[in-house]
């Protein structure tokens, strides 16, 4: 894969992610309100305590000063400490961010599995009873909320029917005698979160499938394998789905930010342990600092993801190869 | 102006003609009406059944539905039904203001950065890439909070953080548009910048933007309804999904009271299918590669 | 073969069911074409050649169809065969070229692979053998046979479509149709084709049907000529007949609107008036309303049929030379 191609997306993330710093960076600067609020909560604080506070946070000086420790502080993977538990924020995300990736891996599979497979059908068959209930059925899946499904789900499965768990990674308070104990029981718990997240965004996977593939289906070559005598499911297999998954790679990788909320909404309502629940606690704890990482790591994550996509783009389309 | 009275004659058979083939577009025609069913029931439906969120206690307590309350009642012995119905006209209203914010930010700057292209338009196209990777659902939420969960904030915050797509959509038609001779003309004629993007650019855009609006309609009411879900909305004011919050803080989930959430869930997915069916149905009439004949 | 007709339509009608009715594209067309003989199909857009070419092939739209007629391709019938009947012949009896659109290759699929495809997919041998033969083709239409393995984009539009021929030849087919084969290239290339084609033609004894609206490249490549207009033949026979001897009167608008870079410098003249609509095609002859030889009320109420009119097979669709017919 040609150089230029890499150098240009390379630098095209690395200014990306600067300017998701900067703004991260002002998100939390520019907002009304008093941020120690939360330490104050048991009476009212003293001036030099609130100077040594600020100093601590790297809430005083000037805005361009501030920025300036900011860009320091990040570059030693210095995120801060957190207001709620007085951690370092980075020791809390290290350990949410693997029980998210977990989730979210496993889900992203599972919908581009699924999506690939209904959107496929319901453009091979187009006007067919198989393309109305393949794309009903992705529309409908489109329109559902990630957390109502969650909701619907867990009160079948984990309520009614009791099979599966109803919260959190591993069953709360248990200590797992082998590893292979702890995977059984992780497994356990990741079904029905996995099963969730992965139906609820894989609606708009099948939409974007369908749509790439009919528009393949329009291109001269595909009618060049008509004329050759092909048989229906070999074009469709060898000839228009090599060509309807090239803009799916980018599009899933645009996607990526669809996947965060996806991951939040099913991590509140099963109580999975992940960064999602985490910004969502931190929020309610008006804790900044675990805020403000958190959010700097899951776009660093869609960043990374987005580069990775674009190598993947790259490998796959031999325009792009040999340029 | 002769001209003038042209262009209004085109446009009436352009929408003519435009209705014609709608009404032969299954999906569109059954979207149409879930959306006008919605807003009766938004509009109408609180002059036929009363529901006053302030008076509690009603019925019992997340009871199941009976007679008098045929969708059962909530944590507050409210009737749902009435939630609903109440819900409704919230949940819509906060979707299409919200979606006229970001359509209109995206729109202005996809036009302007398009025409204006060189540096200008490199420089705004990277913003709104950085724009478009942070994860918009933690950026609502940051912002909901911090802003305070006001009604008109939450339709601020959705509008502010929905016009990405619209952008990058508008501003490649208009790079398209801008090849065509009839904007060199007006150009060497000496129009104006302004002149032309508004005049000339923006109505052939504008069919475009129209179904994209729809489709960003859908988004916006999805997530009014997760941030109340996750307790960023106005607990004053009843839209679905503060109902579906209601149902996941008392337990209703866990006790198995269908009644509390099956419906308000459902009435939002029937609501987005809704907007969601209508945008796609005007995407399939106008773009040429997916019509039918 | 029985007759020394390798094909042989006979009263073909091709419609498109469309929302506001049916179009009427090819309405009862018949002609015949030798072995080794080269056909060229010429008018104007949408007059019905490929159509036509697509009826031989049987790839028709989802919403086009075969309304009558026959079409006979080594005395077989191909016109009620079904889809899957369809396919082996495809290719291996008939192959097509299209116009050398950017996509009318696969742009994932390396040239190589994409012709060794169209030949296993007929024939039991093996990859190796199959690119052997692939190489020997290659240079029959004077590609570098070292580019065998490369990408579709990375040819240029004119050995895009010299390789576009060379897949069509792989299976030796009895017929080859090309569309429009020479128009989306710029005129050296052209002529390279041209010539290749020529020297094709000298090689092997496939059929050719060349569909175009140029009428130059006609005079160069084609045996016979068949003029259509509006879905229906309005003259039909040798180059020679057609081209000096013509009889037709739109035959003879479409000659003069070429410029003869020879002859004195003439104006070109155009042909006044639209093609007609063919969703309800009027009564009468369809050129009647823009034909400046009319003779009369039967022109605009008898659709005048195919008549001979001397020279080799010479024949022509109109009332002014009825009666002269031999």
């Amino acid at each position: 894969m040609n150089l230029s191609y890499l150098s240009k997306k390379l630098s095209h993330s690395i200014i990306t992610l600067f300017i998701v710093i900067t703004i991260n960076f002002f998100l939390f600067r520019v907002i009304p309100g008093d941020p120690f609020a939360m330490i104050a909560k048991a009476g009212n604080l003293s001036a030099e305590y609130k100077e040594e506070l600020s100093t601590l946070y790297g809430f005083n000086g000037s805005l361009p000063i501030q920025y300036v420790k900011y860009l320091r502080q990040l570059f030693t993977f210095d995120f801060g400490l957190s207001f709620k538990y007085r951690k370092p924020v980075l020791e809390i995300l290290g350990n949410r961010l693997m029980a998210t990736l977990l989730l979210a891996f496993f889900a992203q599979l599972f919908a581009i599995i699924l999506g690939t497979v209904i959107g496929t059908l319901s453009a091979a068959f187009r006007g067919k009873k198989i393309d109305v209930a393949a794309l009903g059925f992705a529309l409908f899946i489109y329109a559902i909320p990630a957390f109502w499904l969650g909701i619907v789900l867990l009160s079948f499965f984990s309520v009614k029917l009791g099979i599966l768990p109803l919260n959190g990674m591993v069953v709360a308070g248990l200590s797992h005698p082998t590893t292979w104990a702890y995977i059984k029981d992780v497994v356990h718990h990741l079904v029905l979160p996995v099963f969730s997240m992965g139906l609820a965004i894989c609606g708009g996977y099948a939409i974007i499938m369908r749509g790439s593939l009919l528009d393949v289906l329009t291109e001269d070559y595909i009618t060049t394998a008509r004329a050759k005598g092909l048989k229906r499911k070999d074009i469709v297999i060898k000839h228009a789905l090599p060509n309807a998954m090239l803009p799916m790679v980018t599009i899933i990788a645009i996607n990526l930010g669809f996947m965060v909320s996806g991951a939040i909404q099913t991590e509140t309502v099963f109580s999975w342990p992940g960064i999602g629940r985490l910004v969502y606690e931190a929020l309610m704890a008006r804790d900044y600092p675990v805020l403000q990482g958190a959010f700097l790591i899951i776009s660093l994550t869609v960043i990374i993801a987005n580069f990775i996509a674009d190598i993947l783009y790259g490998y796959l389309d031999p325009r792009i190869k040999y340029e | 102006m002769s001209s003038n009275i042209n262009r209004k004659k085109v446009m009436k058979k352009g929408i003519i003609r435009f209705i014609d083939i709608f009404k032969e577009n299954k999906m569109g025609v059954l979207g149409f009406y879930i959306i006008v069913f919605f807003l009766l029931v938004a509009f109408v439906g609180p002059l036929i059944y009363s529901y006053n969120p302030q008076e509690f206690a009603k019925g019992g307590l997340i009871a199941p539905p009976t007679k008098e309350f045929p969708l059962g009642t909530d944590d507050m012995g409210r009737s749902i039904l009435g939630a609903l119905i109440y819900g409704a006209k919230v949940s819509l209203m906060i979707g299409i203001f919200a979606t006229l914010i970001s359509v209109f930010i995206g729109t202005f700057i996809g036009i302007v950065s398009g025409f204006a292209g060189g540096k200008f338009d490199s420089v705004l196209m990277r913003i709104t890439d950085g724009f478009m990777v942070l994860p918009k659902l933690p950026l609502i939420m940051i912002l909901a909070a911090l802003l305070g969960s006001s009604t008109r904030n939450i339709i601020i915050v959705i509008g502010l953080t929905g016009w990405t797509g619209t952008t990058r959509l508008v501003r490649s038609q208009t790079l398209s548009v801008k090849q065509r001779p009839f904007i060199e003309r007006a150009v060497s004629v000496g129009a104006g910048k302004g002149y032309i993007m508004f005049r000339h650019i923006l109505p052939n855009v504008f069919p475009l933007v129209f179904s994209n609006t729809i489709l960003v309609a859908a988004g916006a009411i999805l997530t009014e309804t997760t941030l109340s879900f996750l307790g960023l909305g106005n607990p004053l004011v009843p839209s679905w999904g503060q109902i579906l919050r209601g149902a996941f803080t008392s337990g209703a989930v866990s006790i198995g009271a269908w009644w509390y959430f099956v419906p308000a869930g459902l009435c939002v997915i029937l609501l987005v299918l809704g907007f969601t069916l209508l945008g796609y149905s005007f995407d399939e009439i106008l773009n040429p590669k997916l019509r039918r004949y | 073969m029985k007759n020394e007709n390798i094909l042989e339509v006979s009263n073909l009608k091709t419609y498109f069911k469309i929302k506001e009715g049916t179009v009427k594209a090819v309405d009862g067309i018949s002609f015949s074409l030798k072995k080794g003989e080269s056909l060229g199909l010429v008018g104007e857009s949408g007059c019905g050649k490929t159509t036509t070419a697509l009826s031989i092939i049987k790839l028709l739209a989802d919403n086009g169809y075969i309304e009558d007629g026959k079409i006979l391709f080594k005395d077989k019938d191909i016109t009620k065969m079904t889809e899957s009947e369809m396919l082996p012949i495809r290719w291996k009896d008939i192959s097509i070229i299209f116009q050398g659109s950017m996509n009318a290759l696969n742009p994932v699929m390396r040239v190589s692979d994409q012709i060794v495809e169209a030949i296993q997919l007929h024939e039991n041998i093996s990859d190796k053998e199959a690119r052997e033969r692939v190489t020997k083709l290659l240079e029959l239409v004077n590609l570098d046979t070292g580019l065998i393995d490369s990408y579709p984009h990375e040819f240029s539009g004119g050995m895009r479509q010299r390789a576009m021929i060379t897949m069509a030849l792989a299976c030796n087919p009895g017929l080859i149709i090309g569309d429009e084969p020479t128009t989306a290239l710029d005129l050296m290339v052209q002529a390279q084709i041209i010539d290749l084609i020529n020297d094709l033609r000298k090689k092997l004894d496939t059929s050719m049907i060349i569909i175009t609206h140029d009428l130059s490249i006609i005079t160069e490549i084609c045996d016979r000529i068949a003029v259509m207009y509006a879905g229906k033949i309005a003259e039909i026979g040798t180059v020679q007949d057609v081209i000096f001897n013509y009889k037709h009167p739109y035959t003879e608008k479409l000659i003069k609107a070429f410029p003869n870079i020879y002859g004195e410098r003439e104006m070109v003249e155009s042909i006044p008036g639209f093609p007609p609509n063919l969703l309800d095609p009027q009564k009468g002859c369809l050129f009647a309303d823009r034909c400046h030889k009319k003779i009369g009320e039967i022109c605009e109420k008898v659709d005048p049929n195919l008549i001979k009119v001397g020279g080799k097979n010479h024949m022509v669709a109109c009332h002014l030379w009825e009666g002269k017919d031999e």
